[in-house]
């Protein structure tokens, strides 16, 4: 019995971009900024993508939360190989408070919705970093987890995944459905070419809003500033040891 | 005694003057650049003094990072006035030596001109700033479908591409820097800032004027300083199947790619290793070819035709006696096949740990491609060098891998004589002696053989028209 995916996709700012952190600390500069994919994201549905070449999987759906401009993101995923899309709107200030909590409570409504087997998500989005949402779409559904894939091996229902650890590798076997989060060196994704884009612009998008999912998205976490690191200072030379002893005693260090 | 003290007080004094006027000539470009722009520490200018070639590196006397056209142009005014040398600078991934500061002065590093200016789908277009490398651009356009299909091996930048006119595996059917550039911004001599196919043109063809983007892809930094690109892009394939043949001889491989070119087959990519580059690449990927001339092909094409495609390239290899036909259209395991190419230049190295290679460049008509191999190799057992051979077979191009000891000055006489003897074969067979790497500061003689003095007298004039005070990269190409 082939599978049912859910992917979520998160539209974040591009890794290649220089980022600027606004003069007044609320944020970083996004106008005007390339946006695409969380590369994360582009892992977990390549992953789902080579499912469903496998014919593991029969169907791939691809969930993104945001602006109007996710839409963008949706269809690149459908350019990729998913069948249809989900989009749900959150924007303007919401948008700006819309937190994993929030959303994690959106995955996991329309995973319930849409009575999938598996959800493969990035392992954290690399704009803010917070690894969190895998984890708790798996808590709220009360489904197993395996997150940090580097290799997922799917049969019988089950889910064989090798994960990156701070030790080495940890495989661990769970039962769908399950939640699996993807690491870098899960696949190498592949780019879309242009017959697939032409064709992607017919496959079905449907919107939706938190309320018609019955998820109440406030934020929970209030952000106090934003800053940029501070600048490297110059370093100097010492001629000697004694030397190098004595500025270690002058700037406390020993 | 007298004399020697003298020497040396004539040596410190020369090089205290040097030292003195460099340190007047960071402090002016700071003022033009800022001071974050200048570097003069001798790590940073032993980075610029050399790129991946065995020439030695010479070091200019400072580096100035430009952040923007209107940098470069008040920079060249200002080298332009004191006749201080400026050499361009991209990513140094050169291999003719084509960014050491022989004479010294200002090495222009354009590098932090990285952004990607505009991407026009609609019109398979991108116009790019100099310092963009093509990975960083095949990055920026990945979600659109679209390709900048020419891969000369390295990271390179792409206004480095456009000055050396580089070329890659795909040239066969992508064709090269010369097909692919649509209009350059280039600062001059004199600091002037042109647009060479017209102030905006991003047309796909156009008779207007002289060609002057012609003119200055391949002109390696002595014309101008290229700080803006428009490029032209191409679709991501829907389809591609890779295989590798191995074949009983040269003349075999040869032939069947003769065929395989002019059987209308959509082939991306057509590559030749020799039975001693398969050798190493066994050894250092541990992979199991077999050790004969092989081909390495691939084919781009959609879904519905790509497998009758390579069915029909297995019959046209079989047809010249290939030993075996492997192919792939799954992305690991085209991978795995070309495992080998990919590895080539380390593989070559690898042989002789400790040794350095270099790489001829001659490119041929096709029919002569044969000849010219054998001619290749037989020199390369009368002078008892080591040399594996790749080669981009579809166009004529083949680079032979030379492995040196670059400490050997021995060595690297025999490694010049063959590069010489080599390149005069190409040119009586009415080829070139450099097919895609430039003439640089090594095949300047070759160049003139292979032009005659009157062709070789109208590049003179041109540079005099352009540059007459010869401060863009001297010592390079004439």
């Amino acid at each position: 019995m082939a599978i049912r995916i859910l992917v979520g996709v998160k539209r974040a700012i591009d890794y290649a971009v220089k980022i600027q952190v606004k003069t007044d600390k609320t944020g970083v500069v996004t106008d005007g900024v390339k946006h695409s994919m969380n590369p994360f994201d582009e892992i977990a549905v390549e992953e789902a993508i080579r499912l469903k070449e496998k014919k593991i999987a029969q169907e791939i759906i691809a969930v993104s939360c945001g602006p109007a401009q996710c839409q963008e993101t949706l269809r690149t995923a459908l350019a990729l190989g998913a069948d249809r899309a989900i989009h749900v709107e959150v924007s303007g200030k919401d948008y700006e408070m819309l937190q994993p909590l929030a959303v994690s409570k959106l995955i996991s409504a329309i995973a319930k919705k849409e009575n999938v087997d598996l959800i493969l998500l990035g392992k954290q989005a690399i704009d803010d970093d917070s690894n969190q949402t895998g984890q708790m779409v798996a808590g709220l559904l009360s489904w197993p987890q395996a997150v940090f894939a580097s290799k997922v091996d799917i049969k019988d229902k089950q889910a064989e995944v090798v994960r990156e650890i701070d030790g080495g590798l940890e495989t661990i076997r769970v039962k769908l459905p399950a939640v699996i989060t993807a690491d870098l060196r899960l696949n190498q994704p592949r780019f879309a070419n242009l017959p697939s884009i032409q064709k992607a612009k017919k496959k079905p998008m449907a919107k939706m809003s938190p309320k018609d999912l019955g998820v109440d998205i406030k934020p929970h976490l209030e952000y106090l500033s934003y800053e940029e690191p501070p600048k490297r200072q110059g370093g100097g030379r010492v001629s000697s040891v004694d030397e190098l002893i004595s500025k270690l005693k002058e700037k406390g260090l020993i | 005694m007298n004399i020697i003290k003298s020497t040396k007080v004539l040596f410190l004094y020369k090089f205290m003057q040097r030292y003195a006027s460099s340190q007047a000539l960071a402090a002016d470009l700071k003022n033009i650049v800022g001071n974050d722009n200048v570097a003069t520490s001798t790590a940073v200018r032993e980075q610029h003094s050399h790129d991946e070639s065995y020439h030695p590196g010479h070091k200019p006397d400072v580096v100035v990072f430009a952040q923007s056209t209107d940098h470069v142009s008040k920079i060249v005014k200002y080298c332009a006035s004191k006749r201080v040398p400026v050499i361009p600078f991209g990513s140094g991934t050169g291999v003719e030596g084509g960014v050491t500061a022989p004479q010294g002065g200002v090495c222009l590093d354009l590098s932090r001109m990285d952004k990607v200016l505009s991407i026009n789908a609609e019109d398979f277009d991108c116009t790019v700033q100099a310092g963009v490398t093509r990975n960083a651009l095949n990055t920026y356009i990945r979600d659109t479908g679209l390709q900048f299909p020419i891969d000369p091996g390295a990271n390179a930048s792409l206004g480095g591409m456009c000055a050396t006119s580089a070329s890659g595996t795909m040239a066969v059917r992508y064709g090269t820097m010369r097909e692919n550039v649509m209009n350059l911004e280039v600062v001059l001599a004199d600091g002037s800032i042109i647009k060479t196919a017209g102030l905006k043109g991003r047309s796909r063809k156009t008779s207007s004027g002289y060609n002057l983007t012609n003119l200055f892809v391949g002109q390696e930094g002595t014309l101008g300083i290229i700080t803006e690109a428009t490029l032209k892009l191409h679709a991501i394939p829907e389809a591609v199947l890779a295989a590798v043949a191995p074949f009983k001889d040269l003349q075999g491989a040869v032939n069947a790619t003769v065929a395989i070119m002019q059987s209308g087959l959509p082939v991306a990519r057509i590559e030749f290793l020799d039975e001693n580059m398969v050798d190493a690449c066994n050894r250092f990927s541990k992979l199991n070819l077999d050790i004969a001339p092989t081909l390495f092909l691939e084919f781009h094409g959609s879904n519905s035709n790509i497998e009758a495609q390579g069915q029909i390239a297995e019959e046209t290899c079989k047809s010249y006696e290939c030993l075996q036909f492997a192919f792939a259209t799954d992305v690991d395991k085209r991978a795995e096949l070309w495992k080998a190419r990919h590895n080539a230049w380390y593989a070559a190295q690898a042989l002789k740990p400790g040794s350095k290679g270099y790489s001829t460049d001659v490119c041929v008509p096709i029919s002569a491609l044969s000849g010219i191999v054998t001619f290749a190799k037989d020199e390369l057992k009368r002078l008892n060098l080591l040399g594996p051979i790749v080669g981009h077979v579809g166009d004529g191009n083949f680079h032979v891998f030379v492995i040196v000891d670059p400490t050997n000055p021995k060595e690297i006489e025999l490694v010049h004589q063959y590069s010489m003897a080599l390149a005069k074969e190409a040119l009586r067979v009415s080829g070139t002696v450099t097919g895609e790497h430039g003439i640089g500061v090594g095949k300047k003689k070759l160049l003139i053989d292979e032009f005659g003095a009157a062709g070789i007298n109208t590049m003179k004039a041109i540079k005099q028209a352009l540059d007459p005070m010869n401060i863009l990269n001297p010592g390079k190409v004439l």
